[in-house]
């Protein structure tokens, strides 16, 4: 934590940075999203394992970008969120520096997006362990169980929409579920609207979902909603191969194909 | 009364529908129960239209297009494909019954086939049954926890 201040005390000393995107304590013992813009910020930046958000969302929003080049604190969430940002050219012209936090704590100060690229190929992308054993679970299920889980789920949902505002690859500036010509997601919260909404954000994310779980995190009746699209991702790893967020030439599964793709239901 | 199932058929201009006008000039029966929507090209066909036809109370779908390597704009029906075998995951992983989309191939010259396909279909949504848990939920409110 101190090396953290030190090296962000320094940044906004220099004058290079503008601002500094990290994490500080919030109410209820809570971690809640912290931009220093001021030296004496500087000493309510956090780190630790407790700072799991995902901060890449901050990158593109309006009122942070407009403050300036930024530094960001990044665990591996935010890291690979960056990188599918600069792939799909949103921020790849951005101008930042990266304080690339690892597990054991270590910190390591990347300046631009092949610095990014160098310091991933290192990482092996997992998903928590808690994570995986609610999809092993629901996978272990019948259809009918899953249908009956979810419509539970999908039964508290407000229609907030925090997982999209919160998610780093929900960037559009308008997004499907405000189009009300056609309205393909009704306005008020009902189960069916629901689930229609999050399988269309589920979908919308697949080949782009960096497995964050993000989303689910936000949620304030607390679905997991963040299994949809990370399931999604999986399923894609074991078709084609490929991760998300991890390097600077790879595209998106789903806009792209191969002659010989397999299936075995079209007949 | 016997449960005669809505059918609901996205089928791509070139191919599909073309073949399913020949069923009809060839004179060939089928079962009435299915709706045919007409499309560009089945890598129009987004995911939601198959979601919507099922809140509109269908109890069943096929979705159809060129084989592969034909289709009229080279590269639609290779894209529909991938998007279906990932969107099918999906429906899975949500306990959608998935036995009740039916995705097929058929050409301009397959109308014998096309005929098959809605009959089997129509036949295997007779044996499951209307989709109730699905319609079930249409009605239902949100409620608090």
């Amino acid at each position: 934590m101190e090396k953290l201040r030190e090296i962000a005390g320094e940044l906004l000393k220099s004058n290079d940075v503008k601002v500094v995107i990290g994490y500080t304590k919030g109410m209820n013992n809570k971690v809640t999203p912290f931009f220093a813009k001021k030296q004496e910020d500087i000493a309510k930046l956090i780190c630790g394992n407790s700072c799991a958000q995902n901060l890449a969302v901050y990158l593109y929003k309006k009122d942070i970008s407009d403050l300036g080049k930024p530094a960001i604190v990044a665990n591996i969430h935010t890291l690979r969120g960056i990188m599918r940002l600069a792939v799909e050219k949103q921020i790849d012209k951005k101008e930042m520096i990266i304080l690339a936090i690892d597990n054991a704590g270590d910190i390591q100060k990347l300046d631009n997006l092949s610095d990014l690229e160098n310091y991933l190929s290192s990482v092996i992308p997992q998903l928590n362990e808690e994570d995986q054993q609610m999809l092993d679970e629901l996978n272990r299920m019948t259809p009918g169980e899953r249908m009956v889980f979810w419509k539970q789920e999908m039964k508290k949902c407000i229609k907030c929409y925090a997982c999209r505002q919160a998610c780093p690859l929900c960037y559009c500036t308008r997004c499907t579920v405000e189009e009300n010509q056609p309205q393909w997601i009704p306005v008020a919260s009902s189960v069916v609207g629901n689930l229609e909404w999050h399988m269309m954000r589920a979908m919308h994310l697949s080949g782009r979902c960096v497995e964050c779980g993000q989303c689910g995190k936000v949620c304030p009746v607390n679905i997991p909603i963040h299994l949809l699209p990370v399931r999604i991702a999986q399923e894609m790893k074991t078709l084609y191969g490929t991760s998300t967020g991890i390097s600077l030439s790879e595209k998106c599964d789903m806009s792209t194909f191969k002659p010989d793709d397999k299936e075995n239901f079209i007949g | 009364m016997e449960f005669e199932p809505k059918i609901v058929a996205f089928v791509c201009n070139w191919c599909t529908y073309a073949g399913a006008d020949l069923t009809g000039t060839g004179r060939m029966k089928y079962a009435p129960n299915v709706k045919i929507i007409r499309f560009p090209c089945t890598g129009r066909i987004d995911f939601m239209l198959l979601v919507k036809a099922f809140s509109n109370g269908a109890d069943g779908i096929i979705v159809s297009g060129c084989h592969p390597n034909d289709c009229h704009y080279t590269s639609g029906n290779f894209h529909a494909r991938r998007r279906w075998i990932v969107f099918r995951a999906l429906l899975d992983f949500m306990g959608i019954d998935i036995e009740r989309i039916t995705f097929t191939w058929v050409s301009a010259a397959e109308g014998a086939k096309w005929a098959e396909i809605v009959n089997t279909t129509v036949d295997k949504i007779k044996g499951i049954g209307p989709y109730t848990a699905y319609q079930e939920m249409i009605n239902e409110a949100w409620e608090e926890e």
